[in-house]
């Protein structure tokens, strides 16, 4: 019966069946011996991480496997040989590969912790000048010149709201750090 | 401030007389930040390190509670000042080992210490003496608050703190208790204390960090998991397995006691004697001969006021400290001289245990 049984990796029978339970959920495994060898899964304190890289190539959604990410060029190979990615952005660009692993790694799956803040808001107000600056060129553009007035005003407090932001941040980076 | 005045000065871990605690010898907690728009340090090009090093270091000069720190490149250390940083577990080896970019910026009274471009952009990190969770956070999350209002941390509504390594998504907090665990090593009960405690879902490692051994029955105990739980969840559990490890281990000394207070006076009493009458010592039997003597104190063989002297040979016996207090750079050998001169000095006038109170009983 052991033929029914194929490698996950490779589809050859499988001769190594692993079996984890991680956070109370069953996780199945079935290797052949050399896609077993070559994942490390033979040595006990490596297979976790083994287990989590699998789980991630794995993956159906194998679109994002020959991806890039925009910001920072990392590719998924790159995270199979480091075990960590190359920038806050590769989570977004590597969404599909994250979210399975997040499963067997952590207690939940979201954030629930501490916040930001002002960091946020001050994002926040930066991306809102922008966003009223695109709009009232179009509105000037298109001769909207009630709206244009009105966005012009909004454009202004927000200017001001971001730069008071901004200053408190540079006022801090202005002062010589200390030896 | 100087890093060579820095090391010169108290520090929380080797003179402090607080830690009252028997088991629990010092509290950590170390939060992983990035700059949003950055590539991690280890993905990162060599100008935008020191780019990302140099507003980390202005942020944090800037910042009251580093008021007064040592902040520099650690191109700027010595070999020897960086491993005197790691036996104080202010930085870690990766850091030590860094070669561009890498920063550090430690407080004067060494318990806040901010690593710069080590896995993460910033790893903050609190350090206090004996079993103070709630003080150690309240005093990093108050550093990070002031931090997050000078940089802008890279942050996902549902992932959290973005870390180079999923492993730390979310609160990319770990809380670490350096614990005392001689009766459970004596009595051969780790393994299943590891076992339980892994299911747990917290991680035991030895004293410094991952892959080291447990000189000393001294081990690590941290949160293995980050996202979906708040700081103050992660803490509390964290803070009950630590109190339900605190009593095994006392219980363990208990059972110690009644089925054969000899054997275990003996191993006490052979220690005081070796510290007090030392020639070589090597960094392992010293700490594993000190551990015995902490234990000792705790079963009041030893006056109270010998509790400091350990947990500050503890750190003093460590190669980087001995080699510190020498004029010249000794070999392995001549440290061990060296070392069992420190200590024997340090023992001459401690005074003999006393069995008596165990033996009325």
């Amino acid at each position: 019966m052991a033929s029914s049984l194929k490698c996950d990796l490779c589809g050859k029978s499988a001769t190594v069946h692993l079996t984890q339970i991680v956070n109370g959920k069953m996780h199945k495994v079935d290797l052949c011996e050399a896609c077993a060898q070559a994942k490390g899964v033979t040595d006990p304190g490596g297979f976790s991480l083994a287990d989590l890289l699998l789980k991630a190539s794995l993956n159906p959604e194998e679109t994002t496997l020959g991806t890039e990410c925009p910001t920072c060029g990392f590719k998924p190979s790159d995270f199979k040989k480091l075990g960590r990615f190359g920038c806050p952005q590769c989570y977004r660009t590597f969404e599909g590969m994250v979210s399975p692993m997040l499963d067997n790694m952590h207690k939940g799956t979201r954030h629930v912790g501490k916040v930001p803040h002002q960091a946020i808001e001050r994002r926040t107000l930066i991306e809102r000048v922008t966003e009223l600056e695109g709009a009232l060129a179009a509105a000037i553009k298109t001769e909207r010149y009630e709206d244009a007035a009105r966005l012009r005003d909004e454009l202004v407090q927000a200017r001001l709201a971001a730069s008071t932001s901004a200053a408190q941040s540079a006022g801090a980076r202005a002062t010589p750090a200390r030896s | 401030m100087k890093i060579s005045a820095l090391l010169a000065s108290p520090s929380e871990l080797t003179d402090t007389a607080s830690s009252k605690c028997a088991v629990v010898l010092m509290t950590r907690i170390r939060l992983a930040r990035n700059l949003a728009g950055h590539s991690f340090p280890g993905w990162c090009k060599e100008a935008q390190r020191e780019a990302v090093l140099e507003r980390c270091r202005e942020a944090l000069g800037a910042a009251a509670p580093m008021k007064r720190s040592v902040n520099v490149p650690v191109s700027e250390l010595t070999e020897l000042q960086k491993q005197i940083l790691v036996e104080r577990h202010l930085i870690s080896r990766e850091l030590s080992g860094s070669k561009h970019g890498g920063g550090l910026v430690i407080n004067r009274d060494q318990t806040c210490s901010v690593m710069i471009n080590e896995e993460d952009h910033l790893r903050i990190q609190v350090l206090r003496a004996g079993f103070q969770l709630k003080k150690a956070w309240s005093q990093i999350d108050s550093l990070d608050t002031e931090l997050e209002g000078r940089l802008d941390y890279a942050f996902d509504p549902a992932l959290g703190y973005l870390t180079a390594c999923p492993t730390n998504l979310g609160t990319g907090m770990r809380a670490s208790a350096m614990m005392h665990l001689p009766a459970l090593v004596i009595s051969s009960q780790m393994e299943k204390v590891v076992r339980a405690v892994n299911q747990l879902g917290m991680v035991v490692r030895g004293l410094f960090g991952e892959g080291s051994d447990a000189s000393g029955s001294i081990f690590q105990i941290s949160n293995q998991t980050t996202l979906g739980e708040s700081e103050e969840a992660i803490l509390k559990r964290l803070g009950s397995v630590l109190q339900s490890i605190i009593e095994h281990e006392l219980n363990a000394r208990e059972k110690l006691l009644e089925a054969d207070a000899a054997k275990l006076f003996d191993k006490i009493g052979r220690a005081y004697g070796i510290l007090q009458n030392c020639h070589q010592l090597s960094s392992s039997e010293a700490m594993n001969l000190l551990s015995l003597l902490r234990l000792g104190i705790d079963l009041g063989l030893f006056p109270e006021t010998t509790r400091a002297l350990t947990d500050r040979l503890f750190i003093e016996a460590q190669p980087g400290h001995v080699q510190a207090a020498a004029r010249n750079e000794l070999d392995s050998s001549q440290r061990d001289a060296l070392r069992a001169d420190n200590i024997r000095t340090e023992f001459a006038a401690i005074a003999r245990p006393d069995f008596s109170l165990h033996q009325k009983s």
